[in-house]
């Protein structure tokens, strides 16, 4: 769409000594390079690895079943863990005890540092199955002592109104909300690519009804339109069942991008000489296209997925956000989200507002990547 | 010239038939038909209705017959100006929707100009003083906020103005203006209320504009004929601003039309954030009460709107930029 700012700033000043090895390279070799010098993206892409990381460890990493309600324990603040015990290294959290306020009738906690819950790595927690087969007890953090008292209990990010433990549910929610954003994305590649080829490499009539189908696409506000088919949903659906549509609707959001990108390509390919090679060897249209012409430009379809990714997850958290998504029991970024709505919690429970960063990192992280990706596209350019 | 027109009022023609396509299959999406759903919603309130006046309700709304009579009822009802009966407010949909869409309006060409106002400046400074720390900064800032969701950065902005200045966000009017008829006083009001929302909408919009006019002015930077008038003497200022910016602002123009579905779109999830009388809120009531022709006439509308606006801004294009008019698109 535009040069990036970034791209003009790092563009490669190739010496001379290291030519020989450029003139050598693989092409990705020479994607990597051209990455690699785009430090914000190595950051953001490191990040979004944590992140993925994050998803298949949820279990191991939280440290209560994030569904475990207790009303008595509701809208608790969150516990930050102590490293040292004065000088001494103890890791330790406060404990909170907490009692009704005669008068306002609202929960009053009082976080008393001289009763010291001691915590430990790798702890002995609630019963889960590691990446859904290793039948295992133990946690990333949990409390050393084993025999577990009601009144002992650590919750780093504070409880939501019904006591449920919101660092564990916010690890659950952004399991859910990273992968819906995948499949979306995958959903919407093949959408995208199916019909950005056939618009691109026949031209013509087809391209442009194809063309007007994506600029009617794009010229409708999607917010409200997406709304309206989530509304539709039965009641009665299971979370999976709404999970997949809720999938089938956001790819709806983004592959118009990726039809543009990859038509864009198409055409400039279509009268490339190693395609006309392959016509004249008698290699049939589906062949051309999916074996010849589509992998010349991967790299520029990753990046044009990856700066999609985004947006699915946007518009995941946007629907939930407004209760027209995912529904609890489910747990995502936008039901999380669903509990800071208004302004007093947000000003007496400021920690119902910690899921925003998550969302925030990820979205900026995979928007650099992605523009990193874009640029190191096309590693002939420059 | 009319070749271009036609082909964009013709493609306008589609999308608005498009749109009505949409919001009628919106509408006719969940389970049951409307009238059942408006007898139930009656038996709630304590009227029974016969079945005869059930019947009659359903031969109204052409419900015995196929879907695409159903279809052209019910555009024939909006060319008369009725978009239905919204049964969770008790009131016909043009009453309901009446100023709310004004306000939408009113809210999205804000934006629009806000967005101009604040991103060409900055687009100018950051390309003519390429890298400067105003410039860095600038784009540091343009990809947070294109970044940020809407409604996040709604929240965020309520729970700062509310820690730091002890004011809570929220509404379009003051108590006192809520009802009362247009006139000065309710109009600076207006604007008052609309700065945040502005700022918070037209973020997004901003930085992917900043970013367009500083790219596209310095390629135009490059170009020859800017040496050429620094070589015959003209001042750097007017130089700048009299033919590479010049130039440099088509592709923003064009970009509005593009943002406009999203300020649309953001719009809606704000204001549900916000409380704002906009359309937003109650789309969301009528979606979740399954008030369908209050929400499928929203849909409608806000959806025209686009389309118009989009048409409105294609046109500016032209006449910014004559050059568009003989691409073959």
């Amino acid at each position: 769409m535009e040069s990036n700012p970034v791209e003009q700033e790092l563009a490669p000043e190739i010496e001379d000594t290291v030519e020989e090895r450029i003139s050598v390279a693989s092409q990705r070799q020479l994607i990597w390079w051209r990455f690699r010098k785009h430090r914000v993206a190595v950051v953001a892409t490191a990040i979004i690895v944590i992140f993925y990381t994050m998803v298949i460890f949820a279990d191991f990493l939280a440290t209560n079943v994030p569904a475990d309600s207790e009303a008595f324990r509701g809208l608790m603040p969150p516990q930050p863990v102590h490293i040292f015990d004065g000088w001494k290294p103890s890791p330790h959290v406060c404990a909170v005890s907490g009692a009704r306020n005669p008068i306002t009738f609202q929960k009053d906690y009082v976080t008393d540092c001289t009763e010291k819950i001691q915590v430990r790595l790798f702890a002995r927690g609630y019963e889960y199955k590691l990446l859904g087969v290793i039948p295992t007890d133990r946690h990333l953090l949990g409390m050393s002592d084993d025999t577990l008292r009601p009144e002992d209990h650590i919750y780093l990010l504070g409880t939501d109104k019904q006591g449920r433990d919101m660092y564990s549910r916010l690890l659950f929610g952004t399991r859910i909300s990273l992968t819906i954003g995948l499949f979306g994305v995958v959903l919407s590649l093949v959408l995208g690519i199916v019909l950005g080829a056939i618009s691109g490499f026949y031209g013509g009539l087809i391209d442009n009804l194809i063309q007007r189908l994506v600029e009617i696409t794009r010229s409708i506000p999607s917010i409200p339109l997406y709304m309206g088919i989530a509304a539709a949903f039965p009641h009665d659906w299971s979370i999976l069942k709404i999970y997949f549509a809720i999938t089938i609707i956001i790819s709806l959001f983004a592959w118009t991008d990726l039809a543009r990108v990859v038509r864009g390509r198409f055409l400039t390919m279509r009268d490339e000489d190693f395609v006309t090679a392959a016509m004249l060897s008698g290699a049939n249209q589906r062949r051309i296209i999916f074996r010849h012409m589509l992998p010349s430009f991967y790299s520029h379809i990753i990046a044009a997925a990856t700066l999609a990714l985004p947006l699915m997850i946007i518009a995941e958290t946007t629907l939930s956000f407004l209760g027209l998504g995912l529904r609890p029991p489910a747990i995502s970024w936008g039901t999380l989200l669903q509990d800071a709505q208004n302004v007093q919690t947000i000003a007496l429970t400021p920690w119902l507002m910690i899921p925003a960063l998550p969302v925030i990192l990820v979205i900026l992280a995979l928007n650099f990547m992605g523009d990193g990706l874009r640029d190191a596209a096309d590693p002939y350019s420059n | 010239m009319l070749g271009y027109l036609i082909r964009r009022v013709v493609y306008a023609a589609f999308a608005v038939w498009a749109v009505s396509i949409i919001s009628f299959f919106i509408i006719n999406l969940p389970p049951g038909d409307y009238v059942t759903s408006y007898i139930a919603q009656l038996a709630i309130q304590g009227n029974i209705i016969g079945a005869e006046e059930a019947e009659s309700l359903r031969e109204y709304y052409g419900l015995d017959q196929p879907i695409y009579v159903q279809y052209l009822k019910w555009m024939n009802q909006i060319r008369q100006g009725n978009l239905g009966f919204s049964f969770e407010f008790g009131l016909p949909v043009n009453d309901v929707i009446g100023e709310r869409l004004i306000l939408t309006m009113i809210l999205a060409a804000a934006t629009i100009v806000f967005i101009w106002i604040v991103a060409i400046p900055i687009g100018i400074l950051s390309a003519v003083r390429q890298y400067s720390i105003w410039d860095h900064t600038f784009t540091f800032f343009g990809f947070v906020g294109l970044a940020v969701p809407d409604f996040m950065l709604a929240l965020v902005m309520m729970y700062f103005s509310f820690v730091l200045f002890d004011f809570s966000v929220g509404g379009l009017f003051s108590p006192e203006y809520v009802s009362a008829s247009w006139s000065l006083g309710r109009g600076i009001d207006l604007a008052q209320h609309m700065i945040i929302p502005i700022i918070i909408l037209g973020t997004a919009g901003t930085a992917s504009l900043i970013r367009i006019t500083r790219a596209n002015l310095l390629d135009e930077l490059r170009k020859p004929y800017v040496a050429t008038a620094r070589a015959k003497g003209l001042s750097e200022w007017r130089l700048i601003l009299k033919y590479p910016v010049r130039m440099a602002l088509n592709p923003a123009i064009s970009l509005t039309a593009y943002i406009l579905p999203f300020l649309v779109s953001g719009s809606i999830v704000v204001s549900v954030v916000l409380g704002l009388p906009t359309v937003g809120p109650i789309l969301l009531k009528a979606l979740v009460a399954q008030d369908m022709f209050l929400a499928g006439g929203i849909i409608l509308l806000i959806g025209w709107m686009t389309v118009v606006g989009t048409f409105l801004s294609d046109l500016l294009l032209v006449w910014a930029d004559p050059r568009v008019k003989f691409e073959g698109r």
